[in-house]
């Protein structure tokens, strides 16, 4: 493996007695997508300021491209393209002009930028509104638009804070195939989410955070290898009964998580469970049986879940 | 390592003084602010610019006929060409603090665009030198858009008064770099209205309308103390021709209020944006 883009050893970020960000270790290789998966919360907002040099780490090492991002801020923000969380978009300009203006922040030329935005436009799919308001585009738009802003410069790294939150089902999809294109043209993809579809969707790599920490790292599939069983069992006898229900449950499977409102089996093979619980003369309201996912190895890291 | 255009632009400033706060690019705030004027904000600027006019018809013309001239440092002059020049201060000011007050409160709170833009390349201090580069074009819009109305009108009798328009622009400037630096302090929308409250009476009382004499000692010595007092006796002191050692010190005052403004902003943004 070549030398990794980005290397964080020890770092820690403080805010007065707050500690947000707790002596995490990662590195990024080039061409990856590497995921921060985690609550709200977890520090990977942090994080991801603190790569974009526009956050001062407390303690630690970082270095980006072999370099320390405090001490070269504006060179460093040069090879990053940054989607922030809340959209910042100039809402006085058009949509042509958000790209070309961040452009000029960058310092690059017209010329440039005049064969760039079509291109950007097009990736985007916003060629029909080029010369709309910012404040007349939906959601997803919206956030098409500030990943084709962060790509104005031709960064080498892309950091996405909660690319798809507030987005509906269809904007999402989309999304995460232009992200898919991103990834296929050889650039590094570093994603925050609470989302853990999403992770699985994008991440080739992932660490998952809580309270500022890491739990577990590794890649999608990996992790729910080792934190999970292959299947799932939900099943709901009413919130009354949970509880007791899960006593007797017990000791029928590897593991059992009881959530407010339904009750986790964790097997090797769910319908065969299941059997047995119909055999042993328990009737659950509703069963599914599907595959462990990221959120069940969040609920086995931290005994929470990931979205509450 | 892939070099693409902006990494070689952004590389190219390494090693420079103040490399990590100032990427000598504030032109782009400027290009900015220029599309946005474009697009919409030319309507606020024209009002900017109608309003001292109809002060200047309703009281110049409406008042002073029944005031006739007036006496200012021993000269006798019509009552328009007293409130003129005060009036242009005035403009500045307002346009001044206009920008760096609300404009720069929304940028900064509410559209987060400098965020946005410390997100790139820019420092801090390209984003401050290019906020108060466009409150001075404005200061400078302001002047020779007045200066255009009331010249004809023979309201300024002295030629030094074309010095009125650097004049505020040097006054723009003052209360740019100290608004950008108070907004920089401000948690919500409602204590910018502070500011407000502070300046119509500013207006009113600093010797706009009439000498500052009519009031007690002590009053005349607080109002003097005051920037729009300052201002509106340096910009006199030029349209009427009556040039001495005094207008200095008003100069020197707005030097300082630039020099503090100027060093708190770059101070607060940089706290704000690299926290």
């Amino acid at each position: 493996m070549s030398s990794p883009l980005i290397t964080a050893r020890g770092l820690t970020k403080k805010f007065d007695e707050f500690v947000a960000v707790d002596e995490i270790n990662f590195d990024v290789a080039r061409g990856e997508s590497f995921g921060l998966l985690g609550p709200n919360g977890a520090g990977k907002s942090t994080t991801m300021r603190i790569i974009g040099a526009t956050s001062q780490r407390t303690s630690g090492d970082l270095t980006i491209l072999g370099i320390d991002p405090e001490k070269f801020g504006p060179q460093i923000r040069a090879h990053l393209g940054v989607v922030p969380q809340q959209d910042n978009l100039d809402m006085n300009l058009s949509v042509s002009e958000n790209l070309y203006i961040y452009g000029r922040y960058f310092g690059l030329s017209r010329k440039f930028l005049k064969t760039k935005i079509e291109e950007l436009l097009e990736f985007a799919q916003l060629e029909e509104k080029r010369n709309a308001k910012v404040e007349s585009l939906s959601g997803g738009m919206k956030r098409r638009l500030t990943i084709a802003r962060g790509l104005v410069s031709e960064p080498e790294i892309l950091m996405l804070d909660e690319p798809t939150t507030g987005l509906d089902p269809q904007a999402r999809h989309i999304l995460w195939d232009r992200l898919f294109r991103l990834k296929e043209q050889g650039v590094t993809l570093v994603i925050t989410t609470h989302f853990m579809d999403e992770a699985e969707q994008l991440c080739d790599r992932l660490v998952v955070m809580d309270k500022g920490k890491i739990m577990a790292e590794g890649s999608p599939v990996q992790l729910i290898k080792d934190y999970s069983t292959k299947e799932v069992l939900e099943i709901r006898f009413g919130s009354e009964r949970n509880s007791e229900m899960a006593d007797q449950l017990r000791g029928m499977c590897d593991r059992i998580e009881e959530l407010p409102d339904r009750i986790l089996l964790y097997s090797e093979d769910g319908e065969a469970l299941l059997e047995k619980i119909y055999s042993a003369g328990l009737h659950p309201k509703t069963s599914l049986v599907r595959r462990s996912s990221l959120e069940d190895v969040f609920l086995r890291l931290t005994g929470r879940t990931l979205v509450d | 390592m892939i070099i693409s255009a902006a990494v070689a632009i952004a590389e190219a400033r390494r090693g420079r003084l103040g490399e990590r706060v100032y990427s000598g690019r504030s032109r782009a705030i400027f290009e900015r602010g220029y599309i946005a004027f474009k697009s919409s904000t030319w309507m606020v600027i024209l009002s900017g610019f109608v309003e001292p006019v109809l002060y200047l018809f309703a009281f110049g013309y409406g008042l002073g006929e029944l005031i006739g001239n007036i006496e200012s440092n021993g000269l006798s002059i019509p009552y328009a060409a007293y409130i003129a020049p005060a009036l242009l201060a005035t403009s500045a000011m307002n346009g001044a603090i206009y920008d760096s007050t609300f404009n720069i409160y929304f940028k900064l709170k509410h559209d987060r665009i400098y965020h946005g833009m410390l997100a790139t390349s820019l420092g801090p201090l390209d984003v401050a030198l290019g906020e108060i580069g466009l409150a001075l074009v404005r200061g400078f819009l302001y002047g020779v858009g007045f200066m255009a109305v009331v010249a004809p009108l023979g309201l300024i009798p002295s030629l030094w008064g074309i010095l009125a328009i650097p004049a505020a622009v040097l006054i723009a400037f003052g209360f740019a770099a100290v608004g950008m630096a108070l907004t920089t302090y401000m948690k919500s929308f409602q204590q910018l209205e502070i500011i407000n409250i502070f300046l119509l009476p500013m207006f009113l009382f600093s010797g706009s309308f009439y000498p500052l004499s009519v009031f007690p000692e002590w009053l005349q010595f607080i109002i003097k103390a005051l920037p729009l007092s300052q201002a509106i006796h340096l910009v006199r002191g030029l349209t009427l021709g009556q040039i001495n050692i005094g207008l200095l010190g008003h100069i020197s005052y707005f030097i300082v209020m630039i020099i503090i403004g100027l060093f708190f902003t770059t101070k607060r943004l940089n706290a704000l944006f690299v926290k």
